[in-house]
């Protein structure tokens, strides 16, 4: 199994930490050659605009696509974004992976931003991890074939579909690797 | 907040800005401009550092109603600039909500002793520095992000180069060290123990580090990349340039592509005249940047 970090922008590293810590050989993705030999992806936080110009101007927006309709994809804050499919306040349309309505920068500028708690439950369990909230979007509407897997107070902020995982947090800047754990049982 | 959590928070927004251009922007059309390009974040200036070279005088932090239009124009991070040790203007900066500031030898130094204390502030500081031991003193007042001081203003990358291979050799030596050599490597560089300690752990610094200070060409970006750094700061190099919207466009590619020479020839051709630069011997010491902080 190689699951692949997109490294286009953004903060890949810390996925790549967390896959390493977990067992996994994490592999680089910049190029369409690189994102088809993998069997699962993350996309990782970072400016989504960054990420859309850049893939589109390098030919990696619709191999992504054709990439997620067929195999996982795991996406935080700006992945999310990107994974989604309504974005009204953003330049471009995302791909539309997941039925998500996405606001973009939701809870404001840097000094908005907060670290609190998110109640995360799968398999029957509940836990909590630390979530990091970073110039966030929110998850304004979510469409039947999504499920809610955490929240924050009253807000979603943990879906997946069948092959999506998506995140408004930052699971990879924390030392819980349950949600990347998560995902690796996906792929 | 607990100081744990609010540097991760700090450090958290550096990440998400890393293997990104920050480019430097005057008006509103410019960041409009920037953005379209791929720019991670802005830097919202009143002059760019060449102009603030050739103007002379005390350079300050720019008035607010060009950070706010600026702001108003693009939905990425927006920066700005206080003078060293300038802390009223750092807080004037958080209160117009800036997304990071830049604690910046490109504006005239405020107090000749003392850096700001950066942990007081919510919002997130990077500052520049020449070597390891200044990187290292800044992230002890609370920096979460460094980057190289180089020579802003000059399109002249030599200085940014000198100062990217300072840290990192630097942080290749402390890993070369046994565990009893580090309190006296921290006292030669002028740094806490506990931090040398973290890097060697580390390997790196505890912050990510990224270069600024002279890159004006693609080829320049894909330099300091390859050198260490994790993204790239672009001042004069874009809109001194002779076609802005492309030579934004091709550094962006330069960026993530840093170690593909075939891309990086690609995105190079037909960029037009790059901003004309500045032989760093030919400028006095006065006049020199990189100098000020310590």
């Amino acid at each position: 199994m190689r699951v692949g970090v997109l490294a286009v922008q953004g903060d890949y590293s810390k996925h790549v930490d967390i896959l390493k810590r977990l067992g996994q050989i994490p592999y680089l993705v910049r190029t369409e050659a690189e994102l088809n030999q993998c069997d699962g992806l993350i996309i990782p936080g970072g400016e989504s605009t960054t990420l859309t110009i850049v893939m589109h101007k390098h030919g990696l927006w619709e191999p992504l696509r054709h990439f997620g309709e067929r195999r996982p994809i795991f996406g935080t804050c700006a992945g999310l974004i990107i994974l989604s499919s309504r974005t009204p306040n953003h330049p471009f349309d995302p791909l539309g992976l997941i039925d998500l309505t996405v606001e973009r920068n939701a809870y404001g500028r840097q000094k908005d931003s907060f670290i609190d708690e998110v109640t995360v439950s799968w398999e029957g369990h509940n836990h909590s991890i630390p979530g990091f909230f970073i110039r966030a979007p929110k998850i304004i509407e979510i469409g039947k074939s999504v499920s809610v897997l955490g929240r924050h107070r009253s807000d979603i902020v943990l879906v997946e579909n069948e092959r999506i995982l998506a995140a408004t947090f930052h699971p990879e800047l924390t030392d819980d690797p349950s949600v990347h754990e998560y995902f690796l049982r996906k792929v | 907040m607990e100081k744990a959590d609010n540097i991760n928070l700090k450090i958290g927004l550096a990440e998400m800005l890393k293997g990104g251009v920050i480019m430097d922007v005057t008006t509103p059309e410019q960041a409009k401009i920037a953005e379209d390009a791929g720019a991670v974040a802005v830097m919202a200036l009143e002059r760019i550092p060449a102009d603030i070279r050739s103007h002379g005088g005390v350079a300050r932090m720019s008035d607010p109603t060009v950070i706010k239009a600026i702001q108003k124009a693009v939905s990425i991070p927006v920066m700005a600039k206080c003078r060293i040790g300038h802390f009223a203007e750092a807080q004037v900066l958080e209160a117009l909500g800036v997304d990071f500031i830049d604690e910046s030898e490109v504006l005239t130094p405020a107090d000749e002793e003392y850096h700001i204390d950066k942990w007081r502030f919510k919002v997130p500081f990077v500052c520049g520095c020449r070597e390891l031991g200044e990187a290292l003193r800044r992230i002890s007042e609370g920096a979460a992000m460094i980057r190289t001081k180089g020579e802003a203003g000059t399109g002249n990358v030599v200085e940014a180069v000198r100062h990217m291979r300072s840290v990192m050799s630097g942080i290749r030596r402390i890993q070369s060290l046994s565990d009893e050599e580090l309190v006296t490597e921290g006292k030669k560089l002028g740094a806490p123990a506990e931090l040398i300690r973290e890097v060697k752990k580390l390997g790196k610094l505890p912050v990510p580090n990224f270069s600024a200070g002279g890159v004006a060409t693609p080829a320049d970006a894909s330099l300091m990349r390859q050198l260490g750094a994790e993204s790239v700061f672009v001042g004069s190099g874009i809109f001194k340039s002779s076609a802005p919207e492309k030579m934004a466009k091709a550094i962006v590619s330069a960026v993530t592509h840093f170690d593909d020479p075939d891309l990086i020839a690609r995105v190079s051709e037909g960029l037009g005249e790059a901003m004309p630069g500045l032989e760093i011997n030919a400028i006095p010491d006065n006049e020199r940047m990189a100098g000020r902080g310590w």
